[in-house]
C-alpha cells in the first residue's frame, strides 16, 4: 500500500468505528451516564447481588484503595486464612478513581470510596448491591453509621474509616488563647502576625466548604451568591497563605512551613504523635463546623470475583480486624465492636488510640456541627471555578 | 539532507528511467521505515485523541461522567473567560523564562561536555542523567526541604550573611524547579548537535573571526540551530503544561495551565472542557512549533 | 567523535564554572534525598539521627518491591521498542522523501506537545472501547496490565527519542554516507558500517530519555494500569497523598541504584559486543 490517504481514511474510519459501536450498542462499559442508555426503550433491570456462600471465595482479591490505609501484613493475612492472594492497588483521589472503574474490565473487586462517591456511583450503578446474608459481621457497625445520606438504606456499601477536617495549631508559637473557630485562618485581626505561615488544603470542598462555613452557611450550598462570598473571602485570604496544600499539611505543621494548618485528622495525629513535642500541637474542628468525611467499602459492578469481595469486607468487620485497622491507620471506625473490644482491653494497649482520636471535646461545636460532603450534581463545577479564581 | 539516488551496480550509466526507478526506490524505502511507527500511532495515538476531541463537543452529566448525547460548543466558548485568558498568558510566561533560563545554562555546559576527552564524555553525560533516574515527586519535594523556611538554604544563607529569602512558594522557586526539571532535555539534544560539528571548522573560524563572540555567533550557533530547537521544544512544551512542580514548589497559589486542565479532569469531572482546553493547548503549541520551525529555517 | 575546541582564556573558565555548578544543582536535591532516606523521623526535613528503616520498610513491603519490579520490566520493555522505532522514525525523516512525510513529521510533534493528562484519559477511553473490540469480535477477554502500560509508554516515546535522534541525524556530514553507498552493495551495509556508528551518540541519548520517562511517569500509567501491575512513581505517588515520609527517599534511592545498574549492564554487554 503506497498512497497515505489511503492509510488516513482507514484510520478515520475504524475512529468512528469505535466510537460508534458502543454508543449504538449500549452493551460497551464506558463512561456515559445511564440517562443515555435509560432514554432507550427497556426498563433498567433489577441489579443482582452476587450470590455466595458465607466465608466462600470464588478467586484472588484485589483490592483498590487509598495509600497506607492498610497495613499490608493485615491484607496478607486474610490471603493467608482463605488460601488465596490479595494484591492492593493505590488511587490518590476519588476523581481519579472514578473514571476508571466506570470504564469497566478494570479487574478490582473491593474499592473504597468516600461518602459522596458513593451516592455518585451508586446512581451510575458502577457498584453492586452487597449480600448482606454474607455480611453478618455489618451488624457491628454502629447505629451512628445507618441511614447515611449517601447510602440511606445502606445497600451499596458498609463504613470502612471516618474522620473529620479541622485545624491543626502549633500552640508553641500561637498560643492557646484563640477562638475555636474558622476565623484562626480567615480572619487576620485574629492571625494576622502568621500572614505566610498559613495553609489551607488544596481541595476545592473542602477549602470553599470551610469558607462557607465560616459565613454561616452549609458546605452544601448550591447559591451562588453564598458561592461569590466564600470565593471573595478565599481571594482576600490566599496572600496570607504560605500555601494550598494537602498531602503535607501535617507536615508543614511539625516542620515548623506552618503555624495554623487545616487537613485530616487521622493525618495529623500520626504526624504529632511521631514527635518529641507532641503536647504544643493542637487539632480541632471549629465551632461554626467543620467536615465529618466516611470512606467505605464496595464491590465494583464488574468484580472478577464479588465472593471473595464479600468474604473480604465480612472479615475486616470484626471486631479484631476493625481494631487492628484503625490501630494501624489511626482514623476513627464505625466499628461499634472494634470500639467495645478496644474499650475493654485489659492492658490499656488502645488507650492512646481512643484518647487522640475519639476525644469529643475536639468538635467544639459539638458533632452536630458536622457535616458531610454531598455531591451537587452540576454545581459542582462551580466550586471548581471558584477555588480557581480565588487563587487568581 | 536527504539522498535522492542511489547508482544501481549493474549499469555503468544513469539513464532517466533507472533515475526515477531509484528514486521510487528510495521513497518507498522511506515509507517503510516510517511505517511502522506510522501505524503504531494512528492507532494507538490518533484513535484516541480523537475519541476526546469528541468529547471536547460533548456535555457534563451530573455525575460527572460524561453526555455524549447533546454536541455544543460550551466548552469551546468558555476559553474566552478572562480567568483562562490569564493563566493562559500566566503560563506562557513561565514556560518562555524557563526555556530561556535552561538555554543560557545549557549551551556552555553543552559545549564544555563536547570539549571533553571523548571517554570522560560518556561518563558526564551519564551523570547528569542519573539525577533524574529518581523519582520526579521526590525531587520536587527535596526541593522544597532545600528552600524551605529552616531549610539547608537557608542556613547557608544565613551562614554567608546574606539574610533570609522567601523562595519557597513563590513563582522564582516554581522557575527553579521547571529549570531543574528540565535542563536535561536541553542538554542533550545541544550536545548531539554539538559534538558532531567538525572540530576543524571551529578552529578554522577562530582564525577567521577576531573574537570568540563573533565566532560562536556566525558559526558556532548556526551549526548546532538544530539542537537549540530540539532542546527549546523539548523544554518549552512540558513546561507549559507542568502541574506537579507548581503545585509542590509554588504552593498552588497560582494556578497554570497544566494544573487547569487537570483540575478539569479529575477535581472538577468536567470532561468536555477539559478536552477543549487540551486542544486548545496543542493547537497553540503546535502553531507556535510550525513558526519556530520556519524561523529555524527548517520545515515541517 | 569529534572533540570541540576549548576556549581561551576567561571562557575556557567560565565554561568550566558552569560545568561544576551545574552538577552542583542537579546533585543538590540528590544528596539531600539521600541523606534523608536515612534520617529516623517520619518528617522529611527533620533529622531524627541514622536509621536503616525506611529501607527496612521497603524491603518488607511487597507492594513496594513489586511496584520497582513492574517499574522495571516495563522500562525494559518500553526502552527497546521506543528506540528502535523512533530511530527508523529518524531516519525516515532526515534522510529520505516520500508521500505523507510531512504529515508523519507532525504526527510525531503529538505526543510531546498532548498534556499527560489528556493522554491518560485518552487511552483510559480507548483501551475500554479496544477490549470491548476484540471481545466482541475474537471473544478475547484481555485486561489493562503490563501491556497497556507499556504500548502507552512506547506511544509517547517514539517521539521522543526521535527528536533526538534527529537532532543528531541533521546537518551530519553526508559525504561518508553517500561514499558508503557506493562503496557496499546493499544499503543496509551502509547504515551500519557508517551511519549507524555516528548516530550512536543518538540513540544513546534517546535511549536514556525514554528509560527516564518511562520510569517517571504518574498519570499515564495510573490510568491505564491493572491490578497488580502497580508501577513506582504510581505508588510513590499514592504514599504522597497519605504523607511524605523518607520511605519515598529510600524507595527513590533504590530506584536510582536500579537504573544505574542497569546502564552499567548495558555498557559492559555493549563493551562485550565490541570485543573488549
Amino acid at each position: 500500500m503506497r498512497n497515505n490517504t489511503k492509510l488516513r481514511f482507514v484510520a478515520a474510519f475504524a475512529a468512528l468505528a469505535l466510537i460508534a459501536i458502543p454508543a449504538c450498542g449500549g452493551g460497551g462499559d464506558d463512561t456515559t451516564a445511564p440517562e443515555s442508555e435509560a432514554v432507550e426503550e427497556t426498563p433498567v433491570p433489577e441489579e443482582e447481588k452476587a450470590s455466595c456462600e458465607l466465608n466462600q471465595v470464588d478467586g484472588d482479591l484485589a483490592l483498590y484503595n487509598w495509600a497506607e490505609y492498610i497495613d499490608e501484613e493485615q491484607l496478607a493475612e486474610f490471603a493467608e486464612e482463605y488460601g488465596i492472594s490479595a494484591t492492593m492497588d493505590v488511587y490518590d483521589s476519588n476523581e481519579a478513581m472514578q473514571p476508571i472503574i466506570s470504564a469497566g474490565n478494570s479487574g478490582y473487586d473491593v474499592i473504597v470510596p468516600s461518602d459522596y462517591m458513593v451516592s455518585i456511583l451508586i446512581e451510575a450503578k458502577k457498584i453492586q448491591p452487597l449480600n448482606f446474608d454474607v455480611i453478618p459481621n455489618a451488624a457491628n457497625i454502629s447505629d451512628d453509621f445507618s441511614g447515611l445520606y449517601y447510602d440511606p438504606d445502606g445497600t451499596h456499601s458498609v463504613p470502612y474509616q471516618w474522620g473529620t477536617t479541622g485545624i491543626a495549631v502549633n500552640t508553641a508559637v500561637v498560643g492557646t488563647d484563640f477562638p475555636r473557630s474558622w476565623g484562626l485562618i480567615f480572619d487576620p485581626a485574629i492571625s494576622g502576625d502568621f500572614d505566610g505561615q498559613i495553609q489551607l488544603l488544596n481541595d476545592p470542598r473542602e477549602t470553599v466548604g470551610a469558607a462557607l462555613k465560616y459565613l454561616g452557611y452549609s458546605l452544601n450550598s448550591t447559591s451562588e451568591d453564598e458561592l461569590n462570598e466564600a470565593k471573595d473571602l478565599l481571594k482576600s485570604t490566599a496572600s496570607r497563605l504560605a500555601a494550598f496544600n494537602t498531602d503535607s499539611a501535617d507536615e508543614f505543621i511539625t516542620q515548623g512551613e506552618t503555624v495554623i494548618g487545616h487537613g485530616y485528622s487521622g493525618d495529623m495525629f500520626v504526624q504529632f504523635l511521631e514527635q518529641e513535642n507532641y503536647e504544643d500541637y493542637l487539632y480541632f474542628v471549629p465551632e461554626e463546623g467543620g467536615t465529618r468525611w466516611i470512606d467505605n467499602m464496595a464491590v465494583v459492578f464488574d468484580a472478577p470475583h464479588p465472593c471473595t469481595a464479600h468474604t473480604f469486607i465480612n472479615w475486616l468487620l470484626s471486631a479484631e480486624q476493625g481494631a487492628a485497622l484503625s490501630d494501624w491507620n489511626y482514623y476513627d471506625t464505625p466499628n461499634q465492636a472494634a470500639l467495645d473490644l478496644m474499650a475493654n482491653d485489659a492492658d490499656g494497649y488502645y488507650d492512646d488510640l481512643l484518647d487522640f482520636v475519639r476525644d469529643p471535646a475536639r468538635y467544639a461545636g459539638g458533632i452536630e456541627s458536622l457535616e458531610s460532603i454531598e455531591d451537587t450534581g452540576d454545581f459542582e463545577t462551580n466550586y471548581a471555578d471558584a477555588f480557581v479564581e480565588a487563587k487568581g | 539532507m536527504t539522498v535522492t539516488s542511489e547508482p544501481s551496480p549493474e549499469s555503468t550509466e544513469a539513464t532517466p528511467q533507472f533515475e526515477k526507478a531509484a528514486q521510487r526506490k528510495e521513497s518507498r524505502r522511506g515509507f517503510l521505515l516510517a511505517l511502522p511507527s506510522y501505524l503504531y500511532l494512528i492507532i494507538f495515538f490518533v484513535i484516541p485523541l480523537v475519541i476526546v476531541l469528541v468529547y471536547s463537543f460533548a456535555t457534563r452529566n451530573r455525575f460527572g461522567g460524561t453526555d455524549l448525547s447533546g454536541w455544543n460548543l460550551a466548552s469551546y466558548e468558555r476559553i474566552a473567560e478572562p480567568i483562562v485568558r490569564t493563566i493562559l498568558f500566566r503560563s506562557l510566561w513561565l514556560a518562555f523564562l524557563t526555556t530561556i533560563i535552561c538555554l543560557l545554562i545549557a549551551y556552555p555546559f553543552a559545549y564544555f561536555l563536547a570539549t571533553r576527552r571523548p571517554a570522560i564524555r560518556n561518563v558526564m553525560l551519564v551523570f547528569v542523567m542519573i539525577p533524574f533516574w529518581t523519582n520526579f515527586l521526590v525531587r520536587n519535594f527535596a526541593w522544597r526541604v532545600i528552600l524551605g523556611n529552616d531549610g539547608p538554604l537557608t542556613k547557608t544563607t544565613e551562614f554567608l550573611g546574606l539574610g533570609t529569602h522567601e523562595l519557597l512558594f513563590s513563582q522564582k522557586a516554581v522557575v527553579l524547579g521547571l529549570v531543574y526539571g528540565y535542563l536535561p532535555f536541553m542538554i542533550l539534544p545541544l550536545y548531539a548537535a554539538i559534538e558532531r560539528i567538525d572540530g576543524q571548522l571551529i578552529e578554522a573560524s577562530r582564525d577567521l573571526y577576531s573574537s570568540g563572540w563573533q565566532s560562536f555567533r556566525n558559526v558556532l550557533l548556526p551549526l548546532s540551530m538544530p539542537g537549540v530547537i530540539a532542546g527549546s521544544i523539548l523544554v518549552f512544551i512540558p513546561s507549559l503544561g507542568a502541574y506537579v512542580t507548581p503545585e509542590i514548589l509554588g504552593g498552588a497559589k497560582t494556578t497554570l495551565l497544566g494544573s487547569y486542565i487537570v483540575t478539569q479532569f479529575l477535581t472538577a469531572r468536567n470532561w468536555p472542557f477539559g478536552a477543549a482546553l487540551s486542544f486548545v493547548l496543542m493547537a497553540i503549541m503546535l502553531v507556535g512549533t510550525v513558526i519556530y520551525f520556519r524561523k529555524g529555517g527548517r520545515t515541517l | 567523535m569529534s572533540t570541540a575546541v576549548e576556549p581561551r582564556g576567561w571562557a575556557k573558565a567560565a565554561l568550566h564554572i558552569n560545568g561544576w555548578l551545574v552538577y552542583i544543582f542537579f546533585y543538590a536535591p540528590i544528596a539531600l534525598l539521600v541523606l534523608f532516606s536515612f534520617s529516623d523521623n517520619r518528617n522529611v526535613g527533620i533529622w531524627g539521627g541514622f536509621t536503616l528503616d525506611w529501607y527496612q520498610d521497603f524491603f518488607d513491603s511487597s507492594n513496594a518491591r513489586g511496584a520497582l519490579s513492574n517499574s522495571v520490566k516495563i522500562a525494559i520493555v518500553v526502552t527497546v521498542i521506543s528506540v528502535i522505532l523512533g530511530t527508523m522514525s529518524a531516519l525516515a525523516l532526515e534522510r529520505f522523501t516520500f508521500k505523507g512525510k510531512k504529515v508523519f513529521d507532525a504526527l510525531l510533534y503529538l505526543p510531546i506537545i498532548i498534556p499527560d493528562v489528556t493522554m491518560a484519559v485518552m487511552l483510559l477511553l480507548f483501551f475500554g472501547e479496544f477490549f470491548d473490540l476484540l471481545d466482541m469480535l475474537f471473544g478475547l477477554q484481555l485486561r489493562k496490565g503490563f501491556w497497556s502500560i507499556t504500548i502507552s509508554h512506547i506511544a509517547f516515546n517514539i517521539s521522543f527519542v526521535s527528536v533526538i535522534v534527529r537532532a543528531r541525524l541533521s546537518g551530519m556530514n553526508t559525504n561518508l554516507e553517500e561514499a558508503a553507498v557506493d562503496l557496499y552493495a546493499s544499503r543496509w551495509k551502509a547504515f551500519r558500517h557508517v551511519t549507524f556508528p555516528q548516530i550512536v551518540p543518538g540513540i544513546a541519548g534517546g535511549a536514556l530519555l525514554a528509560m527516564t520517562l518511562s520510569l517517571d511517569d504518574v498519570v499515564i500509567t495510573q490510568f491505564v494500569t491493572g491490578p497488580g501491575w502497580t508501577t513506582l512513581p504510581v505508588y510513590v505517588f499514592g504514599l504522597i497523598r497519605k504523607g511524605v515520609t523518607p520511605l519515598i527517599n529510600s524507595i527513590s534511592v533504590i530506584m536510582l541504584l536500579a537504573s544505574m545498574i542497569l546502564v552499567v549492564l548495558s555498557l559492559f554487554a555493549e563493551r562485550a559486543r565490541r570485543g573488549g
